[in-house]
């Protein structure tokens, strides 16, 4: 390794109309380290990123403070273009892919192997023909580097949500002079085991020299893979570790600026109320929604239970909440103690009482030009027919006043960090977005809540209070919970019972204090010895204690 | 405070209205009678903001603006011709009840309406179910759907048989006129209720029964906007996944508003004759939808936001230049170009106000 840093930041400083978000961060990269880059959110990564990428939004509102130092020379971009032309490569947070080309169109776009043409000379290369076999090979060799097992011939619009962060990588890396990578939350989409594969590769790409800046909300993901720890809070390098030395707790802790708990199981369980009753039943259910087919699942959760659903992107277990719900086009049986529940029909799953927070929540899950107040009651509205004033069924108007009043009690309740139950809820963060879809499905009083990716994309601070809101309601209403994630850690320190979801199907049914060994066995394919459940098979609720 | 003024209301109309103002304020050195501008102004505002009503509902459901807006019309001129046709036989059969040559010119207007609702709302219906079709290109669509109207609708009113001698050409006897007046049915009905001129200007005539007819639909649009399906058309519009995940059915809104969108405009267009003394027929209804669409994206409304509030203000504004323009530049440039000024006047505000559609998300 050079003496000379590959990349040093110089007090870089940046105010967004006279509100400053980043002050004064210093740090240095030397070719082929790792540098792991975490805060919370908003705590000025994603500037600082588009600062050293020269985004034009940067330019556009008053430029920045500091210099950026790249081999020893100052540079100043001022268009991705230049960024891109010095080596740097960037993997966004939102997918920048084309959906409708193939995985090799897109990793190559603008860098396409050309065939050699007469019209080339009296032209320009614009004229040429692409040639496909080359092309092929270079985003096949691109995706290997990575580890992974996708065909360059498929478009990006057939692909889970996994496959298009691999392809966005793999165009980076595609390109020959990059020597400093960016990767934006890479395993925010990722499945633990994809994870693991990227982060090998990752390894890999440093080893021959490229440096890497790896955010990620994933701290463990961090201090396996960095060398280095920066930790961002309010604009501010709060400090800056040895990734070896550094425990999770630690970093969790700079991060927010008070101490954690590290370990969720730790924390003092209350006896909760599950009984024997069965709340959700469900027999040979099959979903088709995109990316996330379900074949045929059948399990069964009681009244009272936390239940999860596991498993890897792509394999089905998001289409399971979504296909009960009715909300993709669906088959089977579906019974909510006892009763049938019609699929296909959102309005008459709502109308049983159960309530869904989807797992995209700009797409699905919110009216983001309309007031947090509208988005908490809607719902209840349209199902229950409440926060309605007049007579009923010949005239009724909304009535604002009562809305605002159950937004504001779970503002408190949730601690939303908003202007009032009047801000648009497009301006909230990540985090407090998810807390107003927790909100509306709290405002239904839910007897079975189904909750898709609750924590996904979101700091860890939110992270825990969403949990800590799902558990407390479970607790104090002995309401039934479903809850969909992929990250499995989150899933065992709140439920009580996880399915693990493979190809379409339920691999096993396991208590969570089951060793995550065990999970990540079923999630690989191999059989695992369940005691209170088959392959497919309802639990024997008598070998599962589910109060702890 | 003036900064916040001009935040809330925006650049462009704070813009428009001080070059409105201005042209008040010019109008008298040149020759032009302020109390008539603004009489014509409160006159053609009332003509015509009930049709700009007639976008807010598509605009809230996310159908786009009403550039269909010619299918709401033509059933608003069906209703007008039939109560022109009918006209004897209701006033015979009214007349057990109330005493006819008093109250004639209301109930043959009210009639009118009566008759345009069903016809809007069934072409409005057939109107919904295509668009819901056609989910993204609504307005594209919309305006193929207004303008093939009016084309069929020429050969229908040659072919309906309506006996009216007023209304049919009096040489063939048969198929209807181009223009028709109104006048001895529903002429100045709203117009001239309760209308008076103030400060003894005998020039400015308010048309206080129009504007008291235009607030009373604006509140009705207000109150169906509160109600529960309207709050559900607005969350439509604002994000179609959510509302289908709260168990709202989305064709079933669109749909909904689209009716509504077309019967305002019938009630639009039958303000407008008892105004204007003339039923237009068969080009007539055909470039109707471009002011409307303009007035309300000059009142600040996008594609898929609209208020009430935009619809007065859009209306005002851009009838007010309209009116005034011509007239006062007539004025200043001494020759009768009047007629080209206002296309180039109200085309270049309708293109002016196209190119404001802000913040639209798909």
């Amino acid at each position: 390794m050079s003496e000379v840093p590959l990349l040093k930041l110089e007090n870089i400083g940046k105010e967004y109309y006279g509100n400053r978000v980043l002050s004064n961060v210093s740090f240095s990269l030397m070719p082929g380290e790792i540098l792991g880059l975490v805060g919370e959110n908003g705590a000025g990564k994603s500037t600082l990123m588009n600062i050293l990428f020269g985004m034009p939004v940067i330019a556009s509102t008053g430029g920045y403070e500091g210099n950026v130092v790249l081999d020893g020379r100052p540079v100043r971009f001022t268009s991705p273009t230049q960024a891109l032309a010095a080596g740097i490569g960037m993997v966004h947070q939102e997918f920048s892919l084309i959906p409708g080309f193939t995985a090799t169109e897109n990793i190559l776009l603008n860098r396409e192997v050309l065939n050699p043409s007469l019209l080339e000379y009296i032209f320009s290369h614009r004229m040429s023909t692409l040639d496909r076999e080359a092309m092929y090979q270079r985003a096949d060799t691109a995706i290997r580097t990575l580890g992974v097992d996708i065909s360059p011939d498929m478009t990006v619009a057939e692909m889970p949500v996994g496959y298009k962060q691999f392809i966005e990588i793999a165009r980076e890396i595609d390109r020959k002079q990059t020597r400093l990578l960016f990767l934006d939350e890479p395993t925010a989409v990722l499945t633990e085991t994809e994870a693991q594969i990227l982060l090998k590769a990752l390894k890999k790409l440093a080893e021959s020299g490229i440096a890497i800046v790896f955010i990620s909300h994933r701290l463990n993901e961090v201090k396996e893979l960095c060398d280095r720890i920066v930790v961002l809070r309010d604009g501010e390098v709060i400090q800056e570790a040895d990734a070896r030395t550094a425990s999770v707790r630690d970093i969790a802790s700079w991060m927010v600026g008070r101490a954690v708990s590290e370990a969720p199981e730790s924390e003092p369980q209350k006896p909760r109320q599950v009984r024997e009753e069965t709340a959700l039943k469900v027999e040979h259910l099959w979903v088709d929604m995109p990316g996330e087919t379900v074949r045929d699942v059948s399990f069964e959760v009681r009244k009272g239970e936390i239940f999860g659903i596991g498993g890897l992107a792509g394999h089905g277990k998001l289409g399971i909440p979504n296909g009960v719900m009715g909300l993709y086009p669906a088959g089977g049986r579906v019974e909510l103690f006892g009763e049938g529940i019609p699929l296909n029909r959102p309005r008459r799953a709502l109308d049983k009482k159960m309530a869904f927070v989807s797992e995209d929540r700009r797409g699905v899950g919110l009216l983001l030009d309309e007031r947090i107040d509208w988005n908490v009651t809607f719902t209840a509205m349209q199902v229950q027919g409440r926060f309605l004033k007049g007579i009923p069924g010949l005239f009724q108007l909304r009535d604002d006043a009562a809305m605002s009043r159950a937004a504001e009690a779970l503002i408190k309740l949730l601690d939303i960090k908003c202007t009032g139950p009047g801000q648009h809820a497009g301006e909230l963060s990540g985090g407090n977005q998810q807390k107003v879809c927790l909100a509306k499905a709290f405002v239904l009083q839910p007897d079975l809540l189904l909750v898709s990716e609750p924590t996904r994309g979101i700091d860890v601070g939110a992270k825990t209070l969403v949990l800590d809101a799902l558990r407390r309601y479970n607790q104090e209403n002995g309401t039934t919970i479903i809850i969909t994630s992929s990250e499995l850690e989150e899933l065992r320190s709140v439920c009580d019972r996880i399915a693990i979801v493979g190809e379409g199907r339920i691999a096993g049914v396991l208590p969570a204090k089951r060793p995550a060994e065990d999970f990540g066995l079923l999630m690989m394919g191999h059989e695992v010895e369940v005691e209170g459940s088959g392959g497919q098979g309802s639990p024997q609720s008598s070998n599962v204690e589910a109060t702890a | 405070m003036i900064k916040k003024f001009i935040e809330n209301a925006g650049w462009p109309r704070v813009i428009i209205g001080l070059f409105l103002l201005g042209l008040f304020i010019a109008a008298p050195f040149v020759g032009v009678r302020v109390d008539t501008s603004l009489s014509d102004t409160l006159v053609r505002f009332g003509m015509n903001a009930v049709m700009v009503l007639a976008m807010i509902p598509m605009v809230q459901s996310g159908c786009g603006l009403n550039f269909g807006l010619p299918l709401g019309i033509i059933a608003g001129l069906l209703g007008a011709t039939l109560s022109v046709e009918l006209n004897e036989k209701i006033l015979a059969h009214c007349a057990q009840y109330v005493d006819a040559a008093a109250w004639g010119a209301p109930i043959s207007f009210a009639s009118a309406i009566v008759m345009a609702l069903p016809i809007a709302a069934v072409l409005g219906y057939l109107y919904g179910k295509l668009l819901n079709r056609v989910k993204g290109d609504e307005m594209m669509i919309a305006t193929y759907v207004g303008f093939s109207s009016v084309a069929f609708m020429c050969i229908a009113w040659l072919l309906l048989p309506y006996k009216n001698p007023t209304m049919i050409w009096g040489y063939a006897g048969a198929g209807l006129r181009t223009t028709i007046s109104v006048n001895g049915y529903w002429f100045h009905v709203l117009s001239d209720f309760l209308a008076f001129t103030p400060f003894g200007l005998s020039h400015l005539y308010v048309p206080t029964g129009m504007l008291l007819f235009f607030a009373f639909m604006a509140f009705l649009v207000w109150l169906f906007m509160r109600s529960k399906t309207g709050t559900a058309m607005t969350a439509v519009g604002s994000n179609p996944e959510f509302a289908r995940a709260s168990g709202v059915n989305v064709d079933r809104m669109r749909v909904i508003s689209v009716m509504l969108s077309t019967m305002l405009g019938a009630v639009g267009i039958l303000v407008y004759e008892q105004s204007f003394g003339f039923i237009q027929l068969y080009m007539g209804p055909f470039y109707m939808a471009l002011p409307a669409v303009a007035s309300i994206l000059l009142g600040g409304a996008s594609v898929n936001k609209a208020s009430i509030l935009n619809v007065a203000v859009g209306t005002f504004l851009f009838q007010g230049i309209l009116t005034m323009t011509p007239s006062v530049i007539n004025s200043v440039l001494q020759t009768d170009m009047s007629e080209v000024i206002r296309l180039i006047v109200s085309n270049g505000m309708i293109l002016y106000a196209l190119t404001r559609k802000v913040r639209v998300k798909r």
